[in-house]
């Protein structure tokens, strides 16, 4: 018995690594290089070899070790379930502490440019996230094109305060405006298709606004981008180290040192409180009767229907307020670049914030902080390793959906629950 | 004039429609058996395409002749690119089975990006361009001053799909395999029950999917020359919008899709704009599942309580 098992295991990892060498073996093992405009191929069996062993190696060990047993995933369920045990009693703390540190992060000692860069950077994205967490979490439509209202935000944003010189705070409202009015336009129609329908949809829509953006010229000056995006001023007072004659700057006008710096603290402080907001808003309109419509929707649309929940203006709400605060997070990131192209509402951008929503446990708002913190650190630690960050990062994606389909923060409690009856009335 | 460009765009986007055919058929076959959209089947062609420009690059130091090198290169492409798709089910489909909706398909959207990546960082991200395999062709109407032109190319890819589309269909229609695959479209516990193996019939259907992609993968690097890591993306939309509009889960639907959705790019970019002709194919696809989602040859899906 004994016997035929470590046969059949040392059988099956042969055919594993059999299976490996087909799969590398042409692609990696082969590599095209260009040689005077001709294509030759490079070998590279020493990787392809390496990869073989170890594929068929690890196949053997997980065999003999893992599979062999009866508990199979026991170690993850158990490490998730603590996690969410730990965030349920403890929630409130954590979530004071996490605003307390980001609150006081621009003054800490270790903080540099480079840290309070990549700050901002996952604020925007913990906003994003926040933002499609009301249409993936709540509402339980997959939008895989999220990135067009993120688009049409920055755009709408710099086209304003090109051509028309308003200020950050009246352009920001516009953008919300125009972003959720784009989602009311393509949720108009698709949002009786199911939820995989819907998916390509609008990853179709999502495609379409960058080639629109990369094609009209006159507009949006196409791959060249839009530049000179006005720079965001405090109440009027601008961060410029040399102002104007008669011009007051933020330093002149709080009597401080001119200094690069301020400007970002100032930025980071804009994307925390708009951040917060969409968090906010999100916690208070689940309570609200169109939060739980939505949750009800997701839970069961049919259900719904019978009760008299309009299922399409519901939808429609949670696609239109999903997408103005992309909108928002937008035209923030137009005024932090000053600079926009195409370039950077690619489709890849959708898969992240999706990938954000999903990791963290859809509906959770903590899991959408986390799962930036993870991916986008990693993303950010793997800076010089392209394509590989990028496959750890798919792979990671599917692991995820094997081994916890419902995210690391798995909670997806509905905001009410029935009640024991009371025994009178 | 007006007749020759017509007729040139009609023999140009039957071409095309081929491959996207082609590449439908493992979106509507999928769909069909176990009701997901295969997100990284783009990816698969993209693979597809470039094991057959490698296979390509390796016959040209020998000196085979050419039909057997094409003869060769298209086993090769299948053989290759039918591991990948059997590889992407078992890894990252299979253990899903189970779970909610929408679990597959972003575990797909993962495997697409692992799989567009990997060929990136193995292949390098630079454009590749391949000599042209099959040169020459006919050309007819050059009296009005327009020349129409179809090449050996064409006909040998139209041929193809017509060959491998009728061999499949058979194999669907008139094999025991096919007769499994019909039936865990229907009812997968119940099929399990009369003994068919449901899981072998799964892989086989990603095998085939996949094998047929990679078809169109060859085509594709022939046809144009040029094929890139990212090129899976775009015709994996474009092919899936075929196998709707063709009504998915039926096979010559999809084949019917591909040929429509090859002919409107084509018409699009000769008559229309050439730069837009990515939203013609996307505005198809909208249009076509709002108002037609069951397609021309599919079946109405009915939503039980």
């Amino acid at each position: 018995m004994r016997k035929n098992f470590l046969y059949s295991s040392i059988k099956d990892s042969l055919f594993t690594g059999l299976i490996a060498l087909a799969l590398f073996g042409p692609i990696v093992g082969l590599r095209t290089v260009a040689k005077n405009e001709v294509l030759v191929v490079s070998p590279k069996w020493f990787i392809v070899l390496v990869i073989v062993i170890v594929c068929a190696l690890g196949r053997f060990l997980t065999n003999l070790y893992i599979y062999n047993r009866d508990q199979k995933f026991g170690i993850q369920s158990t490490i998730g379930k603590s996690i969410t045990n730990f965030l349920d009693t403890k929630g409130t703390q954590i979530a004071l502490s996490a605003i307390i540190f980001s609150v006081i992060f621009p003054f800490l000692p270790f903080t540099d440019r480079y840290l309070m860069d990549i700050a901002i950077m996952m604020l925007t994205y913990i906003m994003l996230g926040w933002g499609l967490n009301i249409v993936i979490g709540l509402a339980g439509l997959l939008d895989l094109g999220y990135v067009a209202f993120y688009a049409v935000g920055a755009y709408s944003y710099a086209l304003f305060a090109i051509h028309f010189g308003w200020s950050f705070w009246i352009c920001l409202p516009i953008a919300g405006i125009f972003a959720a009015m784009f989602g009311v336009l393509l949720g108009f129609p698709v949002l009786r298709l199911r939820g995989d329908y819907l998916a390509i949809v609008t990853l179709a829509f999502g495609e379409m606004i960058r080639i629109l953006l990369l094609n009209w010229y006159q507009l949006t000056k196409g791959p060249d981008g839009l530049t000179g995006i006005p720079r965001p001023s405090f109440f009027g007072l601008p961060f410029k180290s040399f102002p104007d004659e008669g011009e007051q700057t933020f330093h002149t006008f709080f009597g401080l040192e001119y200094s690069p710096m301020q400007r970002i603290i100032f930025l980071y402080y804009l994307i925390l409180v708009l951040a917060l907001i969409t968090n906010l808003f999100t916690i208070k309109i689940r309570r609200l009767p169109i939060g739980r419509a939505w949750e009800a929707l997701r839970e069961d649309e049919i259900a719904c229907k019978s009760l008299g929940v309009n299922p399409r203006n519901t939808k429609l709400t949670a696609f239109a307020i999903g997408a103005m605060f992309g909108g928002f997070a937008g035209s923030f990131f137009a005024t932090r670049q000053a600079f926009i192209s195409p370039e950077s509402f690619t489709f890849i951008e959708s898969a992240i914030i999706v990938a954000i929503v999903v990791l963290g446990g859809m509906g959770s708002q903590t899991g959408v902080v986390l799962a930036t913190v993870f991916l986008i650190g990693l993303i950010e630690v793997f800076r010089d390793f392209e394509s590989y960050r990028m496959i750890a990062f798919g792979g990671a994606m599917v692991l995820i959906m094997i081994f916890r389909p419902r995210g690391i923060l798995a909670t997806r409690k509905p905001t009410i629950t029935l009640q024991k009856k009371e025994a009178t009335k | 004039m007006d007749l020759a460009y017509f007729l040139q765009q009609l023999i140009n986007g039957v071409t095309l429609g081929s491959v996207y055919g082609l590449i439908a058929i493992g979106y509507t076959m999928v769909y069909g058996i176990i009701g997901m959209i295969n997100f990284a089947h783009g990816d698969i062609f993209m693979v597809g395409a470039f094991i057959a420009l490698i296979s390509f690059i390796l016959f040209a130091l020998t000196s085979i002749a050419l039909p057997i090198v094409l003869l060769l290169t298209l086993l090769i492409a299948m053989v290759f690119t039918a591991c990948y798709g059997w590889t992407v089910e078992k890894l990252a489909y299979k253990p899903l089975r189970k779970s909610f909706r929408l679990a597959p398909l972003i575990s797909a959207l993962g495997m697409s990006i692992v799989l567009q990546n990997y060929v990136q960082a193995a292949q390098g991200a630079r454009i590749k361009t391949l000599q042209p395999v099959i040169q020459g062709g006919f050309t007819f109407l050059e009296d009005t001053g327009f020349t129409v032109s179809l090449s050996y190319l064409q006909i040998f890819i139209i041929l193809v799909t017509i060959f491998l589309m009728a061999v499949f269909t058979l194999l669907i229609t008139r094999t025991a395999l096919g007769r499994a695959q019909r039936a865990c479209e229907q009812d997968r516990t119940m099929t399990a029950l009369m003994g068919i193996n449901v899981d072998r019939t799964i892989s086989i259907t990603f095998i085939i999917g996949s094998s047929l992609a990679s078809v169109a993968g060859m085509m594709f690097v022939m046809y144009y020359g040029v094929i890139d890591f990212y090129i899976g993306f775009l015709a994996g939309i474009k092919a899936f919008t075929a196998a709707v509009l063709g009504g998915i889960g039926s096979i010559p639907g999809a084949m019917l899709g591909g040929l429509l959705i090859g002919l409107i790019e084509v018409f699009w970019s000769g008559y229309i704009s050439i730069e837009y002709k990515d939203i013609a194919a996307f505005t198809v696809l909208v249009v076509v599942l709002i108002f037609y989602p069951t397609g021309f040859l599919g079946k109405p899906d009915i939503e039980k309580v």
